[in-house]
């Protein structure tokens, strides 16, 4: 299951949080700034998996993540998850994005958080992935955003 | 992957123009301070907003507060609008209405009871975008109730609808039944047929589904091993790569599915000849045909590796396993060596001979740079302890604790602590390798308990000075043990009761010379102002060795018991943990080499006839013991001893720590 997914950037701000299981507020900003905290004290030439969180999931808990540019893209998974399969699966959820915004970029996130909101649920869906097939993300996405355009058309 | 900036233009999405403004605003904030200011505003704007009626303007007032959320700011007050969202005809209100409930409810709340109506509505609305927004928050934060209420619901869309809403159902479904198992009977029966669709969504969501089905219960485990050759047919399909080219993942045909469907073998096939038969071909095939050069290869061939070893396989096929997970092992790349190292842990148990072959590379991991490879080579390499290869390995695991990250060190000790306790050669060898771990890092925890334990244990009379050693720390000490700041996993719980027991023990054991006994009642005494719930045990203890018939341990008897009676507000004072020595006061022969000391206060007893034994740091470290000068220690001197002295250990910081320099005879 995949407990959380976190996007921030190089300084820690968060760009998009998303918990599949319940925490109050402040333990979430805690995570995220342990998290951060985690992966941010890593070099480039590691590999991408991090042990060692203790605020979720207690031991069976894994920090997944990537680096891209100025974000970090980090799912945080037990022990029912492939930590190969995740990594592709990051890499899948970024080329999405890179298909919807063209040419993606942290400003997109900052601005759009709702949309990315939207097209992770396509992609992960409950903590348990949905979908892998980028087109068919894609094109479920811009299916739910023709409607929209059209609702505010009709107006 | 390239992220280039690009400007903020109407690309494919629809702006909402609001939010971003108010992004805008808050991103020109200058200090923390000015942005929590601008939020306050935006958020009393909010309120206002949600305060007046529908006005078209709502959900961009949610999408604000969804924002400010993420930010870390209290946003509860925007939960019933996500509840008014959610409940009206228009799909932009709806999306953003759900999206809300997802991120600021969950079933602890009331607000979270009031949208089932609007679900179960919602599962049966014409649109499959408004189904499956629906389906989505039911199974992110659906309650038990409400999943009752529903299942059916679902349990009609897993059979009869098109394959989009049919994906979300088969993760809903699974949501269902670990919130209420009982539930699992009502889709079995659908989870079967799901087998037979084409679309790999679907695929993927059904063996998701059927892996869950088959953990809550051995009986549908036992019905489902008959699915073995459909899914079996269904792997060879996608292993021989022309089942659906738009799924291919670097040359590997939907490798997420491959993973799913192995895992799900895995299950079927444990402890089950039949079951292992029908798949043992298709594992040969995925195991000799994979290419692992890109990740996906990878992770489909530790599957199936970790399939294999599960599963009553042929020997020939195992053979084949292990050999693969070697020649990760030595690959470049870390995720790789991390992964295999993961894969290796899983069969150290029941394949040991097999792993045991590959220590030579794993133990050579624990001097990777990685924090991550290295935790793995550690874990691993203490599963591979054993009797025949103690003395190698633990000079490995010693070399290790020396330059381990601090966040592996506690791990290191206890585990460095059970093997010795499992495999020592000899007694001696058991104390050295304590003492060297206790001299490497600071005081520890488990290093000093296992210490305890060990004289504890010995209790003989040629090893009454490591006894009286291990009192006094106990007894000086005996707070920070208890305290138990753990950083292990499974910490040593050490309770006041287990301290004391310890001490008395050592205090009617015949075995003990007078002299330990009187470190051990000191030491019980010390411990009335270190712990707090079994004072009174102590005072019972010590008055009644006031009738000892040993007269050095009825005189001190009897003046603790003083202590405790007329001279208790005394009594912490007195009892005071001892300060760290002046490496320049009288009585230093040879000065240490290094180390961090504090001025003794001139306010407390001073040692008497402390000797120094300051040899520094050897490699092998040895323990050398003077014979007390004798066993009369003046009342006032309270945790004065008079043949081991403290000293600082030349690494660490600020406790003083026992170095300890000896030739134990036996």
């Amino acid at each position: 299951m995949i407990k959380a997914i976190l996007i921030f950037n190089n300084h820690g701000k968060p760009r998009l949080i998303r918990f599949y299981q319940y925490f109050a507020e402040d333990m979430q900003q805690q995570i995220i700034r342990e998290t951060f905290h985690l992966v941010s004290k890593r070099d480039d030439n590691v590999c991408n998996f991090l042990e060692g969180g203790s605020l979720i999931g207690g031991s069976d808990y894994k920090l997944i993540y990537r680096h891209y540019a100025t974000l970090y893209f980090v799912f945080c998974v037990d022990s029912s998850e492939s930590e190969l399969g995740i990594l592709d699966l990051i890499q899948v959820f970024v080329e999405t994005l890179d298909k919807c915004f063209e040419n993606v970029c942290e400003l997109d996130l900052i601005f759009h958080m709702d949309k990315v909101h939207y097209i992770l649920q396509e992609v992960v869906m409950g903590g348990m992935v949905l979908e892998t097939n980028m087109n068919e993300i894609v094109a479920q996405v811009e299916l739910q955003n023709r409607m929209e355009k059209s609702e505010a058309s009709d107006q | 992957m390239p992220l280039s900036i690009s400007l903020i233009t109407d690309t494919v999405m629809t702006p909402s123009v609001r939010l971003q403004e108010m992004i805008r605003v808050i991103r020109s904030a200058r200090t923390q301070g000015e942005e929590r200011g601008i939020i306050q505003k935006e958020c009393a704007d909010i309120r206002a907003q949600f305060r007046q009626s529908d006005n078209g303007e709502r959900s961009h007032s949610l999408a604000k507060l969804l924002y400010v959320h993420m930010l870390g700011y209290p946003a509860h007050f925007g939960q019933m609008e996500c509840v008014r969202l959610i409940a009206s005809p228009r799909y932009s209100e709806k999306r953003i209405g759900y999206l809300g409930a997802m991120m600021l409810l969950d079933e602890k709340q009331d607000a979270s009871l009031l949208i089932t109506n609007s679900i179960k509505n919602d599962l049966s609305h014409s649109s499959q975008y408004v189904q499956s927004l629906a389906l989505c928050t039911l199974a992110c934060m659906g309650s038990a109730e409400m999943c009752r209420d529903l299942a059916p619901e679902i349990e009609r869309l897993l059979r009869a609808s098109n394959s989009y809403i049919k994906k979300k159902a088969t993760l809903c479904a699974v949501h269902i039944i670990r919130k209420v198992p009982e539930l699992a009977e009502l889709f079995t029966p659908s989870a079967r047929s799901l087998l037979s669709e084409k679309n790999h969504g679907v695929l993927h969501g059904a063996v998701v589904l059927i892996t869950e089905l088959c953990e809550h219960n051995p009986d549908t485990l036992d019905q489902f091993r008959k699915a073995v050759p459909e899914l079996v047919q269904i792997m060879k399909g996608l292993v021989t790569s022309s089942y659906s080219p738009e799924h291919n993942v670097a040359g590997i045909s939907d490798p997420f599915l491959q993973v799913r469907i192995l895992r799900l073998l895995r299950i079927l096939g444990h402890n089950n000849d039949t079951a292992s038969d029908a798949m043992n071909d298709l594992l040969a095939q995925v195991a000799t045909n994979t290419d692992s050069s890109k990740t996906a290869g990878s992770a489909v061939l530790y599957e199936t590796v970790l399939t294999i070893m599960d599963i009553n396989s042929e020997s020939g096929l195992r053979v084949l396993a292990v050999n693969i997970l070697g020649r990760f092992l030595l690959n470049n790349d870390r995720n790789i060596r991390y992964i295999s190292m993961t894969s290796l842990q899983k069969i150290v148990q029941s394949d040991h001979n097999a792993v045991q072959r590959h220590r030579g590379t794993i133990v050579d991991c624990l001097k990777d740079q990685d924090t991550s490879v290295k935790r793995r080579a550690l874990e691993l390499s203490l599963a591979l302890v054993s009797a025949v290869n103690i003395r190698s390995m633990m000079k490995e695991l010693l070399i290790f604790l020396s330059t381990c990250p601090p966040e592996l060190r506690s791990q290191t000790t206890s585990g460095i602590f059970n093997a010795a306790e499992r495999y020592s050669p000899s007694k001696r060898w058991h104390i050295d390798t304590i003492l060297h771990v206790l001299t490497t890092c600071s005081f520890t925890r488990d290093a000093f308990w296992n210490l305890v334990m060990l004289s504890h244990f010995f209790n003989l009379s040629s090893q009454q000075p490591l006894v009286q050693v291990a009192c006094w720390c106990i007894g000086e000490y005996g707070d920070l043990l208890l305290k138990g700041e753990c950083e292990e996993i499974e910490p040593v719980q050490v309770t006041e009761d287990d301290v004391l027991d310890a001490l008395e023990t050592v205090l009617q054991s015949h075995m003990s010379s007078p002299a330990t006994r009187g470190f051990a009642l000191t030491a019980t005494m010390k411990l009335s102002t270190r712990i707090t719930d079994n004072v009174d045990r102590i005072r019972s203890i010590v008055s009644i060795y006031g009738s000892c018939i040993d007269l050095e341990l009825q005189q001190r008897a009897v003046e603790y018991n003083a202590l405790f009676k007329k001279y208790d507000h005394m009594r912490a004072a007195v009892l005071e943990r001892m300060p760290v020595m002046d490496k320049n006061s009288p009585g230093h022969t040879n000065g240490d080499t290094s180390g961090e000391n504090k001025e003794p206060d001139p306010s407390k007893p001073k040692p008497v006839e402390a000797g120094l034994l300051s040899e520094p740091a050897s490699q092998s470290v040895q323990l050398q013991m003077k014979a007390p000068s004798g066993n009369v220690i003046p009342a006032h001197g309270l945790g004065q001893v008079t043949q081991t002295v403290v000293l600082n250990n030349p690494n660490k910081a600020s406790l003083p720590c026992l170095f300890l320099c000896s030739c134990l005879s036996h």
